[in-house]
């Protein structure tokens, strides 16, 4: 390894075997974490890191992804970061997955819409700092000065008529010091970011080759599936296998834990389960039958401990053992909601001005409840993950959003260094935040750890919808207070769940109203939840969007003029601190969106249209849904979409995000629905869990993006909350009833 | 266990087996061949969608014992080199975002336009609604197979 000047720099370049360049980036530097670089033993570790990007003689420029694809497109647009500021030729681009390195590069996390925006300028940066060492390269070889060197598509040039591509200058290039600064390109110059590219990998998906943890397949892998209990608040009590050990290619069948007692589980270690069967054998066909002969008793956990570790240090949490069903959920949050559960009172988030006063002088007073179900999250490829331990080492490999979260509980759990934990990660049948929950990863873990075989734990669609980690259940009362001008002088939202509290007490229309009162309470549950495309924020957006339509509408404003009258107070004259969205960029969407949507136009006016905009993950956006009855029921016909979320990457491939968010979003709030039954889901596959399908989707769905040069913000979740006030709103307008309940098409959960 | 001779993208493969394994399985499992995807088991996603004498089949709830002399062919050999008119088309829309369910839709997709060369909007509405994605591709994969019909 040459030239490392300082230990502190976050990008090293090396000669690649064979010639080239090899420049390699370390994400701490950047992620203000320089001191566990500095614990490093340098420069000697250096020469184990893995490359990012790769330029070989023969030109063809090799760009690793750090973090692993779910659909969200960085297997494309993160390299094309790298290559706008390199100005190689896209073409001779090869994009491959990055390994994890949890001491190097840190958790590698895909989620909360965070891709694009942590490594804007770290992955911009070496692109630029490898074109850089290019240009002194050919500088050097050629005795010119580097400033009269220009670069065009991976071709170096130079007034005398010398010229090299890239690769000719990639082993000298790598003999050079790494700049120490150098010039990231104005968005004007841009010529590959903004430019729409195709999917890296689309044509590995249409041609079916392997690509996802489900396909991950080594010489004498083993086929594992769990059976867990069959409600939550259940435990395992005694089983007998004796008969399905003799089913045919079956190895073992065993009980086992996923955590030890006293176990202190971090953020992401959820436990919906600690006891399981696991049964192993050749093939999937011969453990799934092996399974249904188990037999198994069952019986209550009761009340369950667990030690919970994260930034405020060790908390003991109590996992009540009742056996829920849905109409006593409904119940329960209803009298919380009515601080009838006087023992635990809301806790007040945020306070303005006077609200009491307000509301008791107020000449108005609208008052609405919504409720939102457990939402399963329905991957298309079920949960799964290959695991090999060993007595000295582990390797495993599979779909995940977190590999950086779950090393340190893999090593705790097998009892090995981190660093003789290798994980793989493969491409993501879908995820929208389940695969950042690593228990199916350490259920593999602690099978092979008992086989000493390569094993894949694989989920049936039926495990995968009955093991938790759902969108929690929410339910928020908001509260408006208008004066005898309709005019609203008080605003208050009391938010609860099973087991979160949904609220964004800072958010819109925090700021904009004198009075504003937020609180929240908890009830916990055994129903373990996660992430869901920004879980709380889908709530929020369909409660109080719809919320502020009917607030409009008493106050007889159009629903987008009472919305931009109080951005306008929230921009020029904000009510408290800590607002956290930008009035402007939110009006900004607003205001787009009342044009594409030609919002109030004679042609439009008899139109059944809902309207709702949302900000979440930095970034702001909005939707009219255009509603039609057909055959007796509501179908969004065509939508408008609107977004800011900066600089747009990769245009076409962030337009079809945004047309899945609004697709997702309408068979969500229309369909979706984990309901409970003393302990036991209702719903466990699709024939009773109910998703959008083609002949549900709108026809058209028109994405627009707010043209502006700021650094990107998040795409992934931030279209998709306001879906569910928008498709509220448009059902308000076509059946003429207000919809507070999720989801709309059944307004109550069945049990 | 009973042994089978398939036909399968032209060629004949044996596989000894329980004669009630899912050809899904057969596929994934005993012949390597894990283009064809497992998401519902009950035929209610689509994911598994492979052609049996040209027809779109859910093979995850088809026991290899009813194949018989039946032809299949899986995403895998839809084409030599990726050109099939509607895996061109998929690429042209960029139509994938996780992608898992994609080779399922494809099949679908092609069995249809076999059948019928120019489906009308509902026509493509009947034939795909049995495939769900979960990222909510619908008005691409529309797109696409109307640039396919076309093609």
């Amino acid at each position: 390894m040459k030239n490392t000047s300082n230990r502190r720099d976050f990008l090293k370049s090396s000669v690649l075997a064979g010639g080239g360049l090899m420049l390699s980036i370390s994400w701490f530097s950047e992620a203000k974490a320089a001191e566990k670089i500095a614990t490093l033993n340098l420069p000697e570790q250096w020469s184990e890191l893995a490359a990012y990007i790769k330029i070989t003689p023969e030109n063809v420029v090799k760009i690793l992804c750090p973090n692993p694809e779910f659909g969200q497109n960085v297997m494309t647009s993160l390299p094309m970061m790298v290559a706008e500021e390199l100005d190689c030729d896209w073409k001779n681009v090869v994009v491959e997955m990055g390994t994890h390195d949890n001491v190097k590069y840190g958790p590698q996390f895909t989620g909360g819409s965070n891709s694009v925006r942590m490594y804007w300028r770290p992955l911009r940066t070496a692109g630029a700092a490898a074109r850089q060492m290019l240009i002194e390269a050919a500088a050097q070889t050629w005795g010119v000065p580097a400033s009269e060197i220009i670069t065009n598509a991976g071709v170096l040039s130079h007034s005398s008529g010398k010229s090299a591509k890239y690769g000719e200058m990639a082993s000298k290039a790598a003999t050079l010091t790494v700049p120490k600064d150098v010039k990231l390109k104005a968005p004007k110059d841009f010529s590959i970011v903004r430019n729409s590219k195709k999917n890296s990998e689309g044509t590995k998906v249409v041609t079916g080759k392997p690509l996802f943890g489900m396909d991950y397949k080594v010489d004498g892998m083993l086929i594992a599936m769990i059976q867990h209990p069959p409600a939550f608040g259940m435990k395992l009590k005694s089983f007998d296998a004796t008969v399905a050990k003799k089913m045919p290619g079956i190895k073992d069948i065993f009980s086992f834990k996923l955590y030890d007692d006293g176990f202190e589980q971090a953020g992401f270690d959820t436990r919906t389960f600690n006891e399981m069967i696991a049964v192993v054998g050749n093939s999937t066909w011969e453990v799934m039958n092996a399974r249904k002969k188990l037999s198994i008793q069952w019986e209550a956990a009761g009340e369950v401990k667990e030690m919970m570790v994260g930034r405020g240090g060790k908390t003991e949490k109590i996992v009540p053992g009742r056996l829920e069903t849905t109409s006593k959920q409904l119940e329960m949050m209803a009298e919380f909601a009515n601080g009838r559960h006087s023992a635990k009172p809301a806790k007040e988030l945020r306070k303005d001005g006077n609200p009491e006063t307000a509301f008791k002088n107020a000449a108005q007073v609208i008052e609405r409840t919504y409720n939102a179900p457990f939402l399963a999250h329905n991957t298309m490829e079920p949960m799964n993950f290959f695991a090999h331990v060993q007595d000295d080492k582990a390797l495993v490999a599979g779909p995940l959003q977190a590999p950086g979260w779950m090393e340190p509980t893999l090593a705790k759990i097998l009892n090995l260094p981190a660093d003789k934990i290798e994980i793989q990660m493969t491409r993501m049948g879908g995820g929208f935040g389940r695969r950042a929950y690593g228990s199916y990863v350490y259920e593999a873990a602690r099978i092979s750890q008992k086989l000493k075989v390569p094993i894949k734990l694989i989920y049936t669609r039926e495990d995968d919808m009955t093991y938790g980690i759902y969108r929690p259940m929410y339910t928020a009362t908001y509260r408006a207070a208008l004066d005898a001008n309709k005019n609203l002088i008080g605003f208050h939202v009391t938010g609860g769940g099973i087991p979160e509290n949904p609220i964004h007490a800072n958010r819109f229309p925090a700021g904009a109203v004198d009075n504003y009162l937020a609180d929240g309470w908890e009830i916990t549950s055994n129903i373990t939840i996660g992430a869901f495309r920004a879980p709380r924020s889908n709530f929020n957006a369909a409660a109080e969007q719809s919320f502020l339509d009917e607030v409009a509408e008493a106050m007889g404003k159009d629903p987008i003029q009472m919305r931009l009258d109080l951005l306008k107070r929230a921009k020029e004259n904000p009510v408290g601190k800590n607002n956290d969205y930008d009035a402007n960029r939110y009006i900004g969407v607003l205001e787009l969106l009342k044009e594409k949507s030609g919002w109030g136009k004679p042609e439009n006016v008899g139109k059944k249209r809902g309207v709702a905009a949302y900000f979440c993950h930095a970034s702001y956006a909005g939707h009219v849904v255009d509603m039609v009855m057909r055959d007796g029921q509501p179908y969004v016909e065509s939508v408008t979409s609107v977004v800011d979320c900066g600089v747009v990457v990769n245009p076409d491939a962030a337009r079809n995000m945004v047309q899945g968010a609004v697709v997702d979003g309408i068979g969500q709030s229309f369909y979706g629905a984990l309901t409970h039954k003393d302990g036991v889901p209702e719903q466990n596959n699709f024939h009773n869990y109910r998703m959008i399908r083609h002949n549900e989707a709108p026809q058209k769905i028109d994405v627009h993006f707010v043209e502006n040069d700021i650094d990107p913000t998040g795409l992934g979740e931030p279209p998709f909350p306001p879906v569910f006030g928008a498709v509220a709103n448009a059902l308000y307008k076509s059946t003429g009833k207000r919809y507070y309940n999720q989801p709309f098409t059944s307004e109550q959960p069945k049990s | 266990m009973a042994k089978y001779s398939l036909k399968i993208n032209g060629k004949t493969k044996q596989v000894d087996v329980d004669p009630s394994t899912p050809v899904l399985w057969v596929l994934r499992d005993h012949l390597n061949m894990p283009g064809t995807k497992f998401g519902c088991g009950m035929a209610q996603c689509g994911a598994c969608t492979i052609h049996l004498d040209g027809n779109a089949t859910r093979s995850c709830v088809l026991p290899v014992s009813a194949i018989g002399k039946s032809a299949i062919t899986t995403i895998e050999g839809l084409s030599e080199n990726c050109t099939h008119p509607v895996q061109k088309a998929w690429l042209e829309h960029d139509v994938a975002q996780c992608g898992y369910c994609q080779g399922g839709q494809i099949m679908s997709a092609s069995a249809l336009l076999k059948s019928n060369p120019n489906p009308t909007d509902e026509d493509i509405d009947i034939a795909m609604s049995g495939n769900i994605c979960r990222c909510g591709t619908y008005l691409r994969i529309k797109e696409a197979i109307k640039t396919a019909a076309k093609n």
